[in-house]
């Protein structure tokens, strides 16, 4: 008996082109069946006046074995003479899809099965594509049913070269294509002496040449932080090595508090209390440290010279599962290892097409699909891009009970939007924002001001920009009204029309901010999602402040007679009365200006505004990485 | 790391993870090798400390042996133990000649579900193994029941990552099974290599042992003369019997173990 750890493959594809028979196949070919399996299962299959079904072995569920199909992931072990494995059997319903990544994700290669007769068809792509979406690399073709096509070699690389062509599209070339019959065993364990024209490896033998992976030891040490135990005199801070090696001694810093202590003692128990000196990649641990900080579930431990990426902000391609569509200002909790954030959907910068590999921008993300998207959390994330360290640089979305969606996170950059013409690209400046900063003692940026008509925005606005001019500020306001003089003067009140009004001045506000100034907008602005795609084109830059005077006060106020004329039905889609505001789910700073002075109001404003773009504001965490 | 220690890890972590997550655990412990597993492996995760209760649910119809054992481990290991049963139906005469699923499912389902309630768990965790049983295979780690604590086989939640579900709705609960990765020769390979103690019904006597512990009345011994750990190892290292060909239960019909589950069975 070995002691090596099982290599974990998974049988994707479209469904009833043969995965569960396939997977029955296998494990009957390496001896993994109990004694009598076979045999129960053809008094099943005879019980139900039907032929053999080898699919019944995995197939275990009543509903799977009425309707034919598999309705849930499966695994079970059984070895070749090279080692032991873990085959995983995937549903290749399209209803399914939750199960099937549920399979594959934990996998190290996969078989992806094709009916030889029906060809490559949409859920064989969709596998491929969340196979390397999951970071799989490894995948095996199997063109099965070779016997329905009087194993025909034309066919087989026909269905072939489909299958490559699109695996190339993403960047994945199968190890091997295999033509197969899994409900003849043809090429499974042994060579088949009806495929003379094929030189290549039986399905086992392709399983027996993936590659294992190794724990990934090498990698910068991460260790999120699960739990800290207080069950006698120790403080004991548990947790699993995700990557890197722990030693007794390290300095560690958490993040993203960025508090430090070195590691006192790695502590265990082995039928009583033992310490060690090191661990690595893998472990459950848990130590002490020499300095008594508070660290709590979620941080990640790591080392000095090798952070992790700490910001409000990911970039992320995410599948996307939940019933409902994902929207632009969706809130959802987003768990990545042991840290949850709740995030709202900034942006949807484009949809993929899976069939056919096609980008679309804008709209929502229907179920099953897959999006590039802009997270932003309230607050800070310590991460990695996928890329470097997939452990850190994954995470699963969560609305209200359920797992939604899942997601890989993309390299650190600026968001990307879609622009209409061709032949453009973006013209890199030769002073930079910080030398701006420098130059003006404050950082560029957005003061985003939204709220109801007579919330008090445009009074506000306008004192704070005198009085931040005042301290040498270069500040400005835009201003609702002002803008529809010029900017905006073609535009009406209709949500397009509304939408369009806060794109135009969403766009300019960041050009002045890029510019260093400090702009502070004092708009309506009743959509969530026009503000979120405002704050998508500069994230970092864009602080939304919601003046929360109740609608009442709005009201009672009514400083240009509005709500009167509102009331009156005299103004359409007045918003509040007869048109909806949408509070900002996540807003940086919430103003109420009932029963307070003007002073008051814009002091609070001011020392937020000096706080966040002063010229103390220089490293805060993320911005500008 | 090995393949045990890969295990073992992975273990703790879900441990941690329910411990963490959940306000009221407790884990069931049926006196056989593997819920014997779990408590050594409860331990090393919090350090020496069960940090939860310790449920058995009690048929009355156990093998003696097993409440012997039972009593003795949970004095020396000082569990904070919790023994349920199904006293209404045992005063109504409940028995495995009313039909081994009828019996399981009242004695051991409804006995469960009884404690779970009197003392409002809402996770509990459970040593099933997907090497067992076909409807086991397609377990998740962190499996959700419905207010009658059953479960929906046809639309079980995602679960990637290790991350589990962990939020769920006011009187729905969870079962956690920390040993679903891990086979019938890991436990046993286990149990050698940390030396944990195991009812001496698994040792053949006279011809023939227990290779899964129940109740005596449905738990019939297999041909075996593997008296010791390192035999146990050796005949599954060749052996194709399944492991629970001895439960009478499972065999009463296609799908008398996905019912039992379905309705709340471990
Ligand atoms: N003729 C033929 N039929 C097959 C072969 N492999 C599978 N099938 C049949 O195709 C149907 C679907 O198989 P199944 O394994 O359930 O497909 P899955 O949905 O991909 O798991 C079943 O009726 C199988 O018996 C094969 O190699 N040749
Ligand atoms: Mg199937």
């Amino acid at each position: 008996m070995t002691a090596t750890t099982p290599f974990r493959i998974v049988v994707v594809g479209h469904v009833d082109h043969g995965k569960s028979t396939l997977v029955g196949r296998i494990l009957s070919e390496t001896g993994a069946l109990p004694e009598g399996k076979v045999e129960a299962l053809k008094e099943v299959c005879a019980r139900r006046g039907m032929p053999f079904e080898w699919a019944f072995v995995m197939d275990a569920l009543q509903a799977e074995r009425d309707q034919g199909i598999t309705i849930d992931t499966a695994q079970i072990r059984f070895r070749t003479e090279a080692r032991p494995y873990v085959i995983i059997d995937a549903p290749g319903h399209k209803e399914f899809l939750k199960n099937m990544i549920t399979g594959a994700a934990s996998a190290e290669a996969a078989v992806l099965v094709i009916d030889a007769d029906e060809g490559v068809q949409e859920q064989s792509r969709r596998h491929g594509y969340l196979l390397h979406l999951l970071g799989l690399r490894q995948i095996a073709v199997a063109v099965n049913k070779m016997d329905l096509v009087g194993w025909d070699e034309a066919r087989f690389r026909a269905v072939e070269a489909e299958i490559r062509a699109y695996l190339a599209g993403i960047g994945v070339q199968p190890t091997h294509v295999v033509p197969v019959s899994a409900r003849g065993g043809d090429n499974v364990a042994a060579a088949s002496a009806l495929s003379p024209w094929y030189a290549g490896p039986t399905v086992l033998g392709a399983l027996d040449g993936f590659a294992a992976a190794a724990q990934p030891v090498e990698l910068a040490l991460r260790l999120p932080v699960q739990d800290v135990y207080k069950f006698d005199h120790r403080r004991i801070v548990a947790g699993r090595i995700e990557s890197g090696r722990l030693k007794v001694g390290d300095r560690l810093v958490f993040a993203p508090s960025g508090k430090a202590a070195r590691v006192a003692t790695i502590e265990g128990w082995a039928g009583t209390d033992i310490t060690q000196l090191a661990a690595q990649a893998g472990q459950s641990v848990g130590f002490t440290l020499d300095d008594q900080i508070f660290v709590e579930r979620g941080e990640v431990a790591h080392l000095a010279e090798a952070a992790p990426i700490i910001s409000h902000e990911v970039r992320a391609r995410v599948f996307w599962l939940g019933r409902e569509p994902l929207a632009v200002g969706g809130r959802l909790k987003l768990k990545l290892a042991t840290a949850e954030h709740q995030v709202t959907v900034a942006a949807i910068e484009r949809i993929i097409d899976v069939t056919d590999l096609a980008h679309h921008s804008g709209g929502t993300v229907g179920k099953n699909a897959v999006a590039e998207v802009v997270l932003r959390s309230r607050s800070p994330i310590a991460y990695d891009a996928f890329s470097v360290n997939p452990r850190l640089g994954r995470f699963v979305l969560v609305e209200n009970y359920d797992i939604v969606g899942g997601g890989v996170i993309a390299e650190a950059g600026g968001a990307q939007h879609q622009v209409k013409s061709g032949n453009i690209t973006a013209v890199d400046h030769k002073v930079t924002p910080t030398a701006r900063a420098a130059a003006n003692g404050h950082e560029g940026g957005v003061l985003w001001l939204t709220g109801l008509s007579g919330s008090g925005k445009s009074t506000v606005a306008m004192e704070l920009e005198r009085r931040l001019f005042l301290k040498g500020w270069q500040a400005i306001v835009l201003d609702g009204d002002n803008v529809r003089y010029g900017l905006c003067s073609d535009l009406g009140f209709s949500p397009e029309d509304r939408a369009e009004n806060i794109r135009r001045v969403g766009e300019v506000a960041h050009l002045f901010a890029q510019a260093g100034m400090l702009v502070i907008t004092a708009f309506i602005s009743p959509y969530r999602a026009d503000r979120d795609r405002v704050r998508a084109i500069g994230p970092e830059a864009f602080h939304e402040v919601y003046v929360a005077t109740a609608i009442e006060e709005c009201e009672r106020r009514d400083p240009k007679g509005l709500y009167r004329k509102a009331r009156a039905g005299q103004i359409p889609e007045f918003t509040g009365i007869s048109a909806p505001y949408e509070p900002p789910a996540v807003p940086e700073l919430v103003l109420d200006t009932a029963g307070r002075s003007l002073d008051d109001s814009v002091g609070e404003l001011l020392a937020y505004v000096e706080r966040v773009f002063g010229s103390a504001w220089h490293n805060v965490a993320g911005y500008g990485i | 790391m090995n393949d045990l220690d890969v295990l073992e890890s992975q273990s703790i972590h879900i441990f941690r993870e329910a411990f963490n997550r959940l306000d009221k655990i407790a884990m069931l412990w049926s006196i056989g090798k593997d819920s014997n597993v779990m408590l050594w492996l409860a331990r090393k995760a919090f350090f020496g400390h069960v940090p939860f209760p310790v449920i058995h649910v009690d048929t009355t119809y156990k093998i003696p042996e097993m409440i012997a054992f039972r009593d003795r481990v949970a004095a020396e290991w000082k569990l904070p133990l919790i023994i349920g049963s199904n006293r209404e139906a045992l005063a109504g005469g409940m028995g495995p000649d009313q039909g081994r699923v009828n019996c399981c499912s009242a004695l051991k389902t409804d006995g469960l579900k009884q404690v779970l309630r009197e003392h409002g768990f809402t996770g509990v965790i459970a040593g099933i193994r997907r090497d067992e049983e076909g409807t086991r295979a397609k377990e998740r780690v962190f499996s959700p029941r419905n207010e009658q604590a059953e479960w929906d086989v046809r639309d079980q939640p995602p679960e990637f990552w290790d991350q589990f579900k962990t939020d769920f709705a006011p009187g729905t609960s969870l079962r956690i099974h920390p040993l679903l990765a891990w086979t019938e020769l890991d436990v046993w390979r286990y149990i050698r290599r940390e030396g944990i103690p195991v009812v001496e019904l698994y040792f053949a006597k006279g011809g023939r042992r227990y290779r899964s512990l129940g109740c005596a009345p449905c738990t019939g011994t297999v041909a075996s003369t593997a008296a010791t750990v390192d035999e146990i190892i050796a005949e599954l290292e060749t052996t194709r019997i399944a492991e629970r060909s001895g439960r009478a239960q499972d065999q009463e019909s296609e799908d008398a173990f996905e019912r039992l589950r379905a309705g709340g069975y471990m």
